[in-house]
């Protein structure tokens, strides 16, 4: 079993806003995730404290590769692809230009994802003059070019058209029958079966007792 | 093919961004300039005078020119979302705040100390002291971009921050001032300038060791 993500007794703060308490699950390879609930619930934080970049409030999270536990959060983030709200992009720099830089920087080979995700008629465009949906597109080939098996997705198909909505879904396939796994925060369903996992605000009577 | 390195990788990405972004070099360059040409014009034309206080206004110049570029160091990577990659790339976030100062160093700091020693010299200290105002330059330049970096880090996240990081660097931009002008006028008046160069290279040594790890921390805290 390569890597297994539990989450235990969980509670995220924003502030001093109580956003999620007491969340429990655990997610196993080749399984989807789908993190739901009404806006300002809590589901990009939930991403970003899973990342590693927000302390959680109380609760842990486990990681472990092989049963053996991986301790700190530089460890961890070699498992791991966060794909946020932001596409991650210089608005000066070329798409071809940001393509070799992640791929040298995360390591790994970016052409198989030039492919596979149609970019590149857009190679020599700097980023600021493409579509939200071609940004997105090309913000998704970080996860093809280096092979990481947890993929943290906030909104994937938000800016994306039909077709290539299609071909995202395809390429999550792909990656959770690799046993892969992966967590989106969705408002839409996505194209497959998975999991879900339905974020409430807590109670008031849990966040008055959070203030202190 | 062999793969470059992140560190290479992460350099040459945040190198052409130093040099192309908001005017680049060119800017930095300009305001040196600029400030420079001002002073005769401001305190007259009397050689003997300009040439008395040629190094230490030179040395004021530098630091404020350094300034210029500090507010664009991590601020457009906050705004984009690249830390977020950058966090889950191989290096910690020390290191890649060092990386960036570094790159910002040599895409703005490097040219500043090349232009000093013209600077020093139009303003009328002897050409001889060509060498040693560069290479003053170059460690007191060094010493102010990854102090300046400390500054960037801790104003992050707040609109309008550069008056509020020009408060929390300048400080500590006074030693270097103080042993940069202190050297040249040491070498001016034929003194040793070995003591002012050592404590201008220990500067610049303590803020390569200290400053990524404060960078570290100002970051982790305005990225959560």
């Amino acid at each position: 079993m390569p890597l297994h993500v539990k989450v235990n007794g969980l509670a995220l703060k924003k502030g001093y806003n109580l956003l999620i308490s007491g969340l429990d699950f655990t997610i196993l390879p080749g399984e989807a995730l789908s993190l739901t609930g009404e806006n300002g619930v809590g589901k990009t934080t939930l991403l970003r404290t899973l990342a590693g970049f927000v302390p959680p409030h109380a609760g842990t999270i486990a990681f472990s590769h092989n049963g053996q536990p991986l301790e700190n959060e530089d460890a961890q983030a070699r498992y791991i692809h966060l794909l946020g709200h932001h596409d991650a992009l210089s608005p000066s720099r070329t798409v071809a230009q940001e393509l070799d830089f992640q791929a040298g920087y995360l390591g790994g080979n970016g052409s198989r994802a030039v492919d596979a995700l149609k970019l590149r008629p857009l190679l020599d465009l700097e980023t600021r003059y493409l579509s939200a949906g071609q940004k997105r597109r090309l913000s998704c080939a970080r996860l093809l070019m280096a092979s990481r098996p947890l993929w943290l997705l906030d909104e994937p198909m938000a800016p994306l058209d039909a077709d290539h909505r299609a071909l995202i879904g395809e390429l999550m396939r792909d990656h959770l029958k690799d046993g892969g796994m992966l967590i989106a925060a969705v408002h839409d369903p996505l194209p497959f079966e998975t999991r879900t996992l339905r974020l409430t605000r807590p109670t008031l009577a849990e966040r008055e007792a959070a203030v202190v | 093919m062999t793969r470059p390195s992140p560190i290479i990788a992460l350099i040459k990405r945040d190198l052409g961004l130093a040099l192309t972004r908001g005017g680049g070099p060119l800017l930095g360059i300009g305001f040196y300039l600029t400030l420079m040409a001002m002073i005769p014009l401001s305190l007259g034309p009397d050689q003997a005078v300009l040439t008395r206080i040629a190094p230490g206004l030179t040395w004021l110049c530098l630091a404020l020119s350094s300034l210029l570029s500090l507010e664009r160091l991590f601020e457009r990577d906050f705004d984009d979302g690249v830390f977020d990659v950058l966090r889950l790339g191989p290096l910690p976030l020390e290191a890649i705040a060092g990386l960036k100062c570094l790159s910002q160093w040599l895409g703005t700091g490097l040219v500043l100390s090349l232009a000093t020693p013209v600077v020093m010299i139009i303003l009328g200290a002897a050409p001889q002291t060509a060498l040693m105002a560069l290479l003053s330059a170059l460690l007191g330049s060094l010493s102010f971009a990854f102090i300046g970096g400390i500054g960037a880090a801790l104003s992050l996240g707040t609109r309008k921050g550069g008056v509020l990081m020009a408060l929390l660097v300048l400080p500590f931009y006074v030693p270097p001032v103080i042993f940069g002008a202190g050297l040249m006028q040491a070498v001016q008046t034929h003194g040793s300038p070995w003591q002012a160069l050592a404590f201008l290279a220990a500067y610049a040594l303590f803020a390569l060791a200290l400053a990524p790890v404060a960078m570290g921390a100002a970051l982790k805290s305005a990225l959560s």
